[in-house]
């Protein structure tokens, strides 16, 4: 990541918009990096949590990137790993926090996972790869460039899972009642975990064979 | 037959490449393989090939499993007679079954052979036989009154994540056809449980408890009451999916597939005899009432004996080696009655029992192998030394 500085770098260069727009598609923290799996099966069975512990995990990973590079010149590296993990427990228990507050059902919902959000590898992987060497504004738009990626499956299979198996959609009833009547039953596949791990598959199945790159040579 | 050979020789080369039909070459080929034996030499390696190739080898299964399905087809209609009360003749009730069975069969292989042509298309290598075989077991395993829609999507999802994911036939790690069966399991249980799914189109006031369901009852202190006898469960005039309920015919195609050593005789028997290990040792138990039910009814109840015989010895996914086989089936036999008698939840174990041991198979033939490197290595020392 050493490029040779240049005195004024524009806010958006090609190089920031690499790292927001990478880990949308071929450095996908879900699909190509395997992290993050557990909350991925665990949340998505409803699009409205979905989205929350998207958007929660997006400020965690921004704010937490943007501290401890701020930070990373500071820290003794054999203890960076605690200091890491105060400042994102501390991130954490603010959106839990604000979550109890003002979204009460949809942080039941959540339950433990929001707090579960410490052990996201995406966190710290996050950080140990690129916030210690890198600069804040680089880091913070890192970021959200993985949360937004993360997000972004979490919301994909969200959508399936609550479409397929509950037939509604945030929520709201999409699937007529005319095609209950004609038989058609929601699919309790869906609404297990495992299903999640099925759709997981089939996005990566889907964007390895669209992107030759990201296939191994056997 | 010569004219038909010749007629398939003179559109051959419209599906060859440069062909105007190129892009169905391998629609062709499956054709044409199925109804000749593939003329194609060898170039290198062994040059001498079985005319038992996979065509063939899938036919022979097929022709195993029709006395299950004919008993089956005669099954559904008498249960559902039995259940209004009528008295009916042998055909009435064959004609209704009919009704019943046809409908899935064909929705099973349409679908299947389906999305097998397109995957065959797109990768560019022939249709694979093995749906032959998935497409007759899957209407087989399901109870005579699911709804078609639903047998295709199961198929579909067998088809496509149980077997294309994983680079196609001979390649899955999971039975496709318990794959589908499974995926009906968890995804609509209210059509897959129950009392009412086993006879088609029942009488109300009619009880259509299988067996199994009837035993289930035992696990939770209340005891077991068969409304069947030994003889009607191994003969198969008992409620249950198509083809399952008769051990007997059942039996038929065993003979079959072990005489022509396409279905693994090892894994059948142990299989059995896992079963009847289990059985025998929760009879010495015996806490609760199931637990008490002879072992011998584990195997003529539920799809404990087309489990054995079809899909255990499923060559693609069950364990390689001579010991692995032994191993595997009898494993097999265990979990499917431990899981029947102690989780009230899953009636059925068979079908997870398979499944789970099918993934376990390639760890048991590689300590299988392992064990055999080990002992030969052993014998090799003295000669070093």
């Amino acid at each position: 990541m050493s490029t040779a500085k240049t005195e004024r770098e524009p806010l958006f260069s090609a190089k920031t918009k690499k790292l927001l727009l990478g880990p949308l598609n071929k450095e996908n923290p879900i699909t190509v990096q395997v992290l993050g799996i557990c909350s991925a099966l665990a949340v998505t069975v409803k699009l409205e949590p979905a989205f929350v512990m998207a958007l929660s995990v997006t400020i965690v990973t921004a704010m937490s990137n943007l501290t401890i590079s701020a930070l990373r010149n500071t820290i003794p590296p054999r203890i960076r790993i605690i200091v890491q993990l105060v400042v994102i427990a501390a991130l954490v228990i603010l959106v839990d926090q604000v979550l109890k507050a003002y979204m009460y059902d949809v942080s039941k919902q959540l339950s433990v996972f929001v707090g579960l959000i410490i052990t996201n590898c995406i966190l710290m992987g996050r950080l140990e790869a690129f916030a210690m060497a890198n600069k804040p504004f680089d880091s913070f738009v890192d970021g959200i460039g993985n949360g937004v990626g993360y997000g972004i499956i979490l919301i994909v299979v969200a959508f399936f899972r609550e479409l397929l198996g509950s037939g509604t959609i945030w929520g709201f009833r999409v699937i007529p009642q005319a095609f209950y009547d004609m038989g058609y039953v929601n699919n309790g596949l869906m609404i297990l975990p495992p299903a999640a791990l099925f759709l997981v598959g089939i996005i990566i199945w889907i964007q390895r064979s669209k992107n030759p790159d990201l296939q191994e040579e056997n | 037959m010569k004219s038909l050979r010749k007629q398939l020789d003179k559109i051959k080369p419209q599906f060859q490449k440069g062909g105007k039909f190129e892009k169905l070459h391998s629609t062709f080929d499956a054709f044409e393989t199925f109804l000749f034996v593939p003329d194609k030499t060898t170039t290198r390696g062994s040059h001498i090939r079985d005319s038992i190739d996979m065509k063939r080898t899938m036919s022979i299964v097929v022709i195993s499993v029709i006395p299950a399905l004919l008993f089956g087809i005669w099954n559904v209609g008498h249960q559902h007679f039995l259940s209004l009360a009528q008295t009916v003749g042998f055909w009435d009730k064959v004609l209704f079954g009919l009704g019943k069975v046809l409908p899935i069969i064909i929705v099973s292989y349409v679908t299947g052979l389906a999305i097998e042509f397109a995957f065959a298309q797109v990768r560019h290598h022939e249709v694979n036989e093995g749906f032959l075989v998935t497409g007759m077991l899957i209407p087989l395993i399901v109870p005579p009154d699911v709804p078609l829609w639903m047998v295709a999507i199961a198929t579909a999802f067998a088809v496509i994540i149980g077997k294309e994911v994983f680079g196609g036939t001979g390649m899955n790690i999971l039975n496709p056809a318990l794959t589908a069966r499974a995926f009906l399991f968890f995804a609509y249980p209210a059509f897959m449980s129950g009392d009412k799914v086993w006879i088609a189109d029942k009488a109300d006031a009619f009880s259509g408890a299988t067996p199994l369901a009837e035993a289930a009852a035992g696990t939770a202190g209340g005891t077991v009451n068969f409304s069947h006898s030994f003889m009607d469960m191994f003969l198969g005039v008992i409620p249950g999916s198509v083809g399952e309920t008769s051990t007997l015919a059942i039996l038929i195609g065993a003979v079959i597939l072990a005489y022509t050593g396409i279905g693994s005789f090892r894994i059948m028997l142990s299989v059995v005899l896992g079963g009847i290990f289990m059985g025998g040792l929760f009879n010495l138990v015996a806490v609760n009432s199931y637990m008490e039910v002879p072992f011998y009814y584990h195997l003529v109840m539920g799809g404990f004996a087309f489990g054995a015989i079809f899909m255990a010895t499923d060559p693609v996914t069950a364990a390689q080696t001579n010991k692995g086989k032994v191993i595997y089936g009898f494993l097999i036999g265990v979990m499917a009655v431990l899981i029947r008698v102690l989780n009230p939840a899953y009636p059925e174990g068979m079908m997870l029992a398979i499944l789970l041991m099918n993934v376990f198979a390639p760890l048991i033939d590689n300590y299988v192998v392992e064990a055999n490197i080990k002992k030969r290595l052993k014998r090799m020392k003295p000669v070093k030394a």
